[in-house]
């Protein structure tokens, strides 16, 4: 919210790797000092928008800029003003902590008292004890914290964080995600990609991708509450045949079975659809409960990238 | 400001470097290849395989300069052993001919040729064989026992008088007792070389692609010949005391001298060192796995080891193995080497060679430049 601008601006950026397209023409407008997300599954396109957007990969078509700078032609330019954190640990696994940690901050060239730069990250994320371990023999969560301390070691305004934590356990996302909100208020910018929903949700702003195209934008309670659903959650018809029979109806998006209840994704335009719901189980003998509730943000994933229904 | 960025880039390139070091000081494999490959080849090789020689580079000495000397020398030719590259009526030349190594054997006439053909005691012919090459020195033997003239005379195989073996003299120049070690061990600097400094930069560029660390590496400032020069550099120390290792073993355990100048050994040998690490580097760009720069790194020794002259003299081998031959960095090391180890020559005596592994370097060094993108794709 801070009085600023836009820190990467997309329009029509495209990849193609052969005649596979990994990103297709998408555009992208991402605020200064925000956490933006991009949700979607393996393969979508999310890291090789970020490997263009630091200039790793060039766009077969569209263009991009990373404040105002082209990620074509200014890419020296702007990798000095940028933290990436690829999806696989990259830092050096047979070197320590603190040698890890040297090297990068040779390598952006760090001034002043480069130790008290190196010390003060230590601490941020809890890598005082690790200090003369070595990488290889880290648990995921330590990668982790080595990985974003070392990617933010020269203080970023641009943080570009490819699925930073598919390897770790819950406690430490939590504490990864504290840390990505501190540097936010500090003025970052953070561009993460997940698939997460969890994750996704605490996003200022999300851009859904499937396919190469971003299919749905906006802040998460925006795309919650402009899911094009109605959610139903049905008590006591589990482990029968009601899964199937519920999903052969041509107004419904998907049915998915959390412990014993089965959570529908209804088309909104479908009148009656409670009711019709509960008139297809009990034709079938089955006594169910059935509650309107919520979207959530994995109903507006299931939603935005569905295959276009009823063939209109 | 310049000098601002410049001392930036030194700090990463040195970075870079110390990185190196550090990554190889704990990777004990390939940290004891550096000492166990040498002692393992030096070991191995220390026996070689003679084989038979054709078109030896022969420089001609004829004092005598009579119908009878110019008959001997035809027959020479027919025998197809000797290849008269040179004539010269100076033994000054002929002996910078034979130490620069573009005559691997002299064959001197004396004036009196016909005079000491007549006698029965002393030696008609003079044939001196460059010992620093291994096969050659064998080869002299077969032209001592060649029927010298013997057509000369009355008619073809009639009576013509023939020379006993004796009375053509060889002498052995470099390496007197013809020890195959002496031959081999100058060599074996270049082999070794050539095989370690290409295999270890290959596989250690190709290893930061392979285990991801490129990718944030290219996101860093860190330019593509800072990176580059940063991971070759210690591997030139390492060929350093590699060729020391050698040096130190050929003269203990088999007592290899070193005849030349020390220093212009070293310089020479950098020389090579570079040109094997530029070839590593265009390597490093061809392969996307470790296995894969390894397999090509050995593509590339095969023909150095084969044709270079390191086992098999270089005139015995047909043209078009020779071209081949002319292309490898090893083919001309091993000419400045044994020149600059077993025979004296100063460096400007061997310019040629010398010439040729830089240009060598600066054409792998382009290719691997331009080929390494700083990007992915």
């Amino acid at each position: 919210m801070t009085g600023s601008g836009t820190a990467i601006t997309a329009r029509q950026l495209t990849r193609k790797f052969g005649d596979k397209i990994a990103v297709d023409h998408i555009d992208l407008d991402i605020p200064q000092g925000r956490i933006y997300g991009f949700l979607g599954p393996n393969g979508s396109g999310k890291s090789t928008t970020l490997r263009m957007l630091c200039g790793m990969l060039l766009p077969s078509d569209g263009h991009a800029e990373v404040f105002g700078l082209s990620v074509v032609k200014d890419a020296e330019a702007i990798r000095r003003r940028l933290g990436y954190m690829p999806q696989k640990f990259s830092l050096w696994e047979d070197l320590t902590c603190d040698e890890n940690l040297r090297f990068i901050a040779d390598l952006y060239g760090l001034e002043g008292d480069v130790d008290a730069r190196i010390a003060q990250q230590r601490e941020t994320y809890n890598l005082e004890e690790l200090r003369k371990q070595r990488a290889g023999t880290m648990s995921g969560g330590q990668k982790q914290r080595l990985s974003l301390a070392a990617a933010t070691l020269h203080s970023p305004e641009l943080l570009l964080l490819d699925e930073p934590t598919s390897a770790v356990d819950p406690q430490s996302r939590r504490d990864f995600w504290e840390r990505l909100f501190q540097l936010a208020e500090a003025g970052a910018t953070i561009l993460v990609s997940t698939h997460y929903m969890d994750e996704a949700e605490r996003c200022h702003g999300l851009a859904i991708i499937a396919e190469g195209k971003v299919v749905a934008e906006g802040t998460p309670r925006k795309l919650m509450a402009g899911v094009e659903a109605d959610i139903f959650e049905i008590e006591g018809a589990d482990g029968s045949a009601a899964p199937r029979l519920i999903r052969e109806l041509p107004w419904v998006h998907g049915v998915t079975q959390l412990g014993v209840r089965l959570r529908v994704l209804a088309d909104r335009g479908e009148r009656d659809a409670e009711a019709k719901l509960r008139a297809l189980l009990r034709q079938n003998g089955i006594e169910a409960q059935i509650e309107r509730t919520q979207a959530s943000l994995e109903d507006v994933f299931v939603v935005a990238t569905r295959p276009d229904k009823r063939g209109s | 400001m310049a000098a601002n960025r410049f001392l930036a880039s030194l700090r990463r390139l040195r970075a870079v470097a110390i990185k190196e070091v550090r990554q190889l000081s704990r990777d004990r494999v390939t940290f004891g290849m550096i000492v166990g490959v040498p002692l393992l080849q030096i070991t191995l090789f220390g026996y070689a395989i003679n084989y038979d020689v054709r078109n030896l580079a022969t420089v001609i000495q004829d004092d005598a300069n009579t119908s009878m000397s110019r008959e001997f020398i035809a027959q020479l030719r027919a025998t197809q052993v000797v290849r008269v590259s040179y004539t010269t009526a100076s033994s000054a030349e002929l002996e910078k001919l034979m130490r620069e190594g573009r005559a691997s054997m002299a064959v001197v006439i004396p004036h009196d040729f016909e005079r000491r053909l007549q006698s029965d005691t002393r030696a008609v012919v003079q044939i001196l064989v460059d010992g620093a090459q291994p096969s050659i020195a064998g080869v002299a033997g077969g032209i001592a026992a060649m029927p010298i003239l013997a057509r000369h005379g009355e008619g073809p195989y009639s009576g013509g008088k023939r020379l006993e073996p004796r009375r053509i003299e060889i002498r052995t120049l470099y390496n007197p007792e013809k020890r195959t070690a002496v031959q081999i061990v100058p060599a074996l600097i270049g082999v070794i070389l050539s095989m370690t400094m290409v295999l270890f930069t290959s596989g250690a560029i190709v290893r930061e692609r392979e285990r991801g660390n490129l990718e944030l590496l290219i996101a860093t400032p860190l330019g593509r010949l800072e990176l580059m020069v940063g991971k070759l550099l210690p591997y030139v120390g390492i060929g350093l005391i590699q060729t020391t290792l050698i040096l130190i073993v050929g003269s203990y355990l088999f007592n290899v001298p070193v005849a030349g100048n020390l220093a212009n050994l070293y310089l020479a040998t950098l020389m090579f060192i570079a040109a094997s690490l530029g070839l590593g580097l265009f390597v490093s760009t061809l392969a996307q796995t470790q296995f894969q720069a390894f397999q090509l790194a050995f593509i590339t020794l095969l023909p150095s080891i084969l044709l270079s002259g390191f086992m098999f003299p270089f005139e015995g081998m047909p043209v078009a193995a020779q071209w081949i031959a002319q292309v490898l960095p090893l083919t001309h090391f091993n000419v400045i080497i044994r020149g600059v180890m077993l025979r004296g020559a100063s460096l400007p005596e061997v310019w040629p060679q010398l010439a040729k592994l830089a240009v060598f370097l600066t054409v792998m060094l382009s290719i691997a430049v331009a080929r390494f993108k700083k990007r992915l794709d």
